[in-house]
């Protein structure tokens, strides 16, 4: 019996978020002797095959390259997975967009639960999960006889990219049940660093007062630190910056080594999303604002004189 | 075509509350606590009586599963425009695969063309019912949908989806599921009079035993913990002080 990871890919290459992810793989084999097997399933994605076999600890990786698997639509890929997961006891995938789109979906398929969004594995059938929008911790246990789970990639370091030659072996894709199908996609281009996986967060919220301030005021703060930028639901639900900004309970969860938090309160649903960073800086007019709470380093100050003089100094 | 609306909807603690953690590590405080709708199924109401405004759909439906105060969910629904109500009841916890179970029998029952869920409730945040019933059904779905336009005619509905990298919309064959997130509308409120007028409307009352679904819990909730809490922080006087801070102390920049 083998442990199951579904890639995170685009086609083209590997995902940081399956590093992560394997590395969950890795902590519930701690206790059994299993494979790890990554499971890549997309369309001419065999770049991505070779990266996921060089990553540590794989032992084999599955590649199913079709068409239909090109967008990673739910049901052909849930179909696929379902085929074959008998033979393993674990069945992973990160808790992104796809991955919290096509998990349940196997899981049920299966006939079991899914355990969502894990942040720590404690044995084979036991793991913590936040609920509550990360208000309480939850230690379950899983008594099925697979355990379909979405792993929140900040509570587990990546394993290495390289050093691993893993077996590529192809396998026959399932049929295209051709229910749904892709009209098109916006996706948001940036040379900056990818939100979930960058080290340094500049992040703003509605204090920003608009988009043009958002990227006037914090684009050479994040150029100068080489930061990824983000942003609360606030500034995104104004319409300042697109969804995909958004960090929080039911945006993206992060954790980078230093998170820079300017003109943002601090709802609940916003430090769900980031009090697990290292460093937490808070740049915020209102002494009383929530955000200074979960702040390392608090500055009481008017962002717009704040900002552009941090610039200026760094 | 003639469409009807499935929405399912939870009754939740209200998100306004801060929630406690119970001092013997069994769960949370739930005693005394406000509950209301899950905010994002308000959400797949307020889509449901949109399309149903529009002329598109004849007939929305609630559907909530849990315990009999349950029933204020389905009249808030109902407030709000849903045209009846159905609740599936037990006192037994209820897991996302179960509740699938249980919702797969109602769409099999009243065979709606369209089920809009929240994508996740704010209490457990599993994020899975909506995916699993569509499995369970053998139906297309569009999670985390920020637009949602319904082509009865034709028989498919595109729904614009909020991914990781942006934005996607994929066109699905009816019947259907979507799940909602934030930016999908802007719930409306209840009226006075329309409170009034949802205590007329019917609610049906069900046993998971008769439906013939076994609601057994999966996972077994060992012990539900706070996270540990942040070390204080401190306030910085100036600019200066914090890149001073951040470079020696925190050593995060250089």
């Amino acid at each position: 019996m083998s442990i199951l990871v579904i890639a995170e890919h685009d086609n083209a290459s590997l995902k940081a978020a399956t590093l992560n992810t394997v590395a969950a793989a890795a902590k519930i084999n701690a206790s059994l002797t299993s494979e790890i097997h990554v499971l890549v399933a997309g369309a001419t994605c065999s770049a991505v095959a070779s990266q996921a076999a060089a990553v540590a600890g794989v032992a084999k990786v599955l590649v199913a390259d079709a068409a239909h698997y090109a967008d990673q639509t739910a049901e052909n890929l849930a179909a696929l997975i379902h085929a074959h997961a008998p033979g393993y006891t674990h069945v992973l995938a990160p808790a992104t967009s796809n991955g919290k789109n096509t998990l349940p979906r196997v899981a049920a398929l299966l006939d079991v639960a899914q355990i969502s969004d894990i942040i720590s594995v404690l044995d084979a059938d036991t793991f913590v999960r936040p609920i509550y929008a990360g208000n309480a911790l939850a230690t379950v246990k899983s008594a099925d006889s697979v355990k379909v789970i979405t792993v929140r990639t900040t509570g587990f370091d990546p394993v290495a990219a390289t050093g691993g030659q893993a077996a590529i072996e192809a396998m026959s894709a399932g049929p295209d049940l051709g229910q749904s199908k892709l009209l098109g996609r916006e996706l948001s281009k940036s040379a900056r660093p990818e939100l979930a996986a960058a080290k340094i967060i500049v992040s703003g919220g509605r204090g920003m007062g608009s988009g043009e301030n958002y990227h006037t005021v914090l684009e050479p703060l994040a150029d100068k630190l080489g930061a990824a930028m983000g942003a609360s639901r606030a500034a995104v639900d104004a319409g300042f910056v697109p969804n995909d900004y958004q960090v929080g309970q039911t945006g993206k969860i992060v954790a980078p080594q230093l998170y820079i938090a300017i003109g943002i309160s601090g709802a609940i649903q916003h430090l769900a999303g980031m009090k697990e960073s290292k460093v937490i800086v808070a740049i915020n007019k209102d002494p009383d604002a929530p955000i200074f709470q979960v702040a390392d380093y608090g500055l009481v100050a008017d962002l717009f004189q704040a900002v552009p003089e941090l610039v200026a100094a760094l | 075509m003639t469409l009807k609306i499935l929405v399912p909807v939870k009754r939740v603690i209200d998100y306004n509350i801060k929630v406690r953690v119970k001092a013997d590590n069994t769960g949370v405080d739930l005693a005394n606590v406000k509950m209301a709708m899950n905010p994002f199924d308000e959400i797949a109401v307020e889509e449901a009586l949109r399309i149903k405004e529009a002329g598109i759909a004849t007939e929305v439906v609630a559907v909530s599963c849990g315990v009999t105060a349950c029933q204020e969910t389905l009249r808030t629904a109902m407030a709000l425009g849903a045209d009846r109500g159905i609740l599936v009841e037990t006192d037994v916890e209820l897991q996302p695969l179960a509740v699938a179970k249980l919702l797969k029998t109602i769409a099999t029952n009243e065979a709606p063309q369209l089920i809009i869920l929240g994508k996740q409730a704010i209490d457990d945040d599993a994020n899975q019912t909506g995916q699993m019933l569509a499995a369970l059904l053998g139906w297309p779905q569009a999670t985390f949908a920020s637009k949602v336009v319904v082509d009865a005619a034709a028989g498919k509905v595109a729904v614009t989806r909020e991914v990781d990298g942006g934005l996607e919309t994929l066109e699905l064959t009816l019947p259907a599921i979507v799940t909602t997130d934030l930016r999908l509308n802007e719930p409306r409120y209840a009226t006075l009079p329309n409170i009034m007028k949802a205590k007329k409307k019917p609610l049906d009352v069900v046993k998971p035993e008769t439906l013939g679904v076994d609601v057994t819990p999966r996972l077994t909730t060992l012990k539900v913990n706070e996270p540990a809490p942040r070390a204080a922080g401190i306030k910085v006087a100036d600019v200066a002080e914090l890149i001073h801070k951040l470079k020696t102390e925190a050593k995060v920049i250089s």
